[in-house]
């Protein structure tokens, strides 16, 4: 490669690099706030160095052996300083030898490290918001900033959340390991939640006027696709990309030229994306290979591959759809499953059905401040010719969406009921 | 953001494939690049494409619409395999073209073009990628 590479080159190599480099500097160095602090001197080195000489050929590689060289030598000096460590300088001594860290870095190809380090950041003792936050910081390589933009809150609220949750993972004394045996399930399904959580959070703002932040989206895609190339075998990875792939197709026909959101009846199907589409198909049969089919995350995907394979809203296999909220009940049973199940009965048997069906919800307590809860009532009321009940739900349905935008669509709604 | 990158086609490409040891070290090395793109989370789609003289063009004039069979003559100008990826930007993806082993015996070239955003929402506000989003929509409709 040719000398003089702008920094700005140099930075993107970086931007590659960096969640890999954090996840073997955090396994050397048993710290992520230690890794994130070496991989961003390793940085200030490669800015020097390969703006003058031009950037190596493994410069994965070549940013680790700095960063490793480096921490070694501040255990040198602080050796020096202080003569109280020698039995961890001289580990750290022995440990290190360039030409090995090298290889290892190129023989790294199965990614163990980075998935080592996603499931540190989704490590069950923590918060799923501190999940959330920490795993868009180290893998997706977001700044406090975006990350607090995207979750619309403070900066400040972020990186101490941030800090916080580097804490409690070094004080748990959490390694860096790919959990084997069966404390994987338990950890995968922590990892999974937190990727889905940061997907929802663009797909379905709760907050704000926007309705969707496909930023957001993009990078639990990303996450999601990282996660089935690096475990490829794990059927839920796989459902839960599935889900998302089919979901992300719909973002730019959820809002109509006005800016409101649309109903997934009344979208505009040729604006579907048809490449996720058809890689969220894909990784559903994948998974279902896998034997899957059951799994929580399959079966969602399994749903919204029903839409996507409708050409026309009025080709959807609605007791397909009924059948497959059946068996999602009984794999991840909670009252929003209910109330979608209630919907899916309602277009395949009729509104009487769904409505019978939310009626007999035995814990539709739980979702009293739940706006959807009163929208699809409204709507089933609506569709039964009940008029005047399907206002009264669709305004206790405006007044407790925190969605702008949503808002005045269910406004609208409770107007032409009129 | 995504990108279509495009291996750019030469004489040897135009051959066709020829099993040959170095071809083969070349479908190693891009199988294990393939491999890192997979895992970075970038890659959406690629394939690799058979010489232009598999191929057909379809030429317009008005209504008139004529069959042209290849091989196609300028060599350099013709594809002959492709990725789709989704980057964060430019940079990114021309850093990740950079570490692509040469997909080519001798000297190649390989082209990056951004494609439209459709799902651009907060862009979409301002007029101009506005009226991209609105030619983009008619485009869909069309079809």
């Amino acid at each position: 490669m040719a000398a003089g590479d702008t920094h700005q080159a140099i930075e993107a190599i970086f931007r590659i690099e960096r969640a890999r480099l954090i996840a073997g500097l955090a396994r050397f160095a048993r710290d992520v706030d230690r890794a994130e602090e070496l991989a961003q001197d390793a940085l200030v080195v490669a800015l020097a160095e390969w703006s003058k000489s031009g950037v190596p050929a493994n410069p994965g590689a070549w940013l680790m052996t700095t960063a490793k060289r480096r921490a070694i030598d501040a255990g040198r000096r602080d050796r020096m300083r202080e003569r109280k460590h020698p039995d961890i300088a001289r580990e750290l001594d022995g440990s290190f030898d360039g030409r090995e860290a090298i290889e290892a870095a190129i023989d790294d190809d199965l990614g163990d490290e980075l998935l080592g380090l996603i499931f540190a950041a989704c490590h069950p003792v923590l918060s799923a918001d501190a999940r959330a936050a920490l795993t868009l910081r180290v893998i997706g390589g977001l700044t406090t900033d975006e990350i607090a933009r995207a979750f619309l809150t403070s900066e400040a609220t972020i990186a101490q959340r941030i800090v916080r949750a580097k804490k409690a993972i070094a004080k748990a004394g959490v390694d860096f390991e790919v959990p084997r045996g069966p404390e994987r399930a338990a950890r995968l399904a922590s990892v999974l939640e937190v990727v889905y959580l940061i997907f929802n959070e663009g797909y379905a703002a709760t907050a704000g006027d926007d309705l969707v932040r496909p930023n957001l989206c993009l990078e639990a895609q990303r996450l999601g696709r990282i996660l089935a190339g690096l475990s490829p075998g794990d059927a839920e990875v796989l459902g839960l990309l599935a889900l998302m792939e089919i979901q992300a197709s719909r973002l730019s026909a959820r809002i109509g030229p006005d800016g409101n959101f649309v109903p997934l009846t009344e979208q505009d199907r040729a604006r579907w994306d048809q490449l996720l589409i058809r890689r969220g198909l894909d990784a559903l049969t994948r998974a279902e290979v896998l034997g899957g089919d059951d799994g929580p995350y399959t079966l969602q995907a399994a749903l919204a591959a029903c839409h996507a394979r409708a050409r026309k809203a009025a080709d959807t296999d609605w007791p397909r759809i009924a059948a497959l909220y059946d068996r999602l009940r009984a794999a991840m049973p909670s009252p929003v499953v209910d109330l979608n199940r209630a919907v899916a009965h309602s277009m395949a048997y009729g509104p009487e059905a769904g409505l019978h069906l939310l009626d007999t919800m035995s814990d539709a307590a739980v979702l009293r401040n739940y706006a959807p809860l009163p929208a699809a009532r409204g709507d089933l009321l609506f569709r039964a010719g009940r008029r005047a009940e399907a206002r009264a739900e669709f305004e206790a349905a405006a007044a407790l969406t925190r969605n702008g935008r949503e808002r005045a669509f269910l406004q609208a709604r409770a107007a032409a009921c009129d | 953001m995504r990108v279509m990158v495009f291996v750019k086609a030469t004489e040897d490409s135009e051959n066709g494939f020829e099993p040959t040891p170095e071809t083969m070290g070349m479908m190693e090395a891009m199988g294990k690049f393939n491999e890192e793109l997979i895992n970075a989370g970038i890659l959406l789609a690629g394939d690799g494409l058979k010489p232009s003289s598999a191929g057909k063009r379809v030429a317009f004039d008005g209504p008139g619409r004529s069959v042209i069979d290849g091989p196609f003559a300028e060599t350099r100008e013709l594809v002959a395999g492709f990725w789709l990826w989704e980057v964060k930007d430019m940079d990114e993806a021309v850093a990740w073209v950079k570490r692509c082993p040469n997909p080519m015996l001798g000297p190649s070239e390989i082209e990056i073009r951004p494609l439209y955003e459709m799902a651009d929402f907060e862009e979409a506000m301002t007029p101009e990628a506005k009226e991209i989003h609105e030619r983009l929509r008619d485009k869909l409709e069309g079809y």
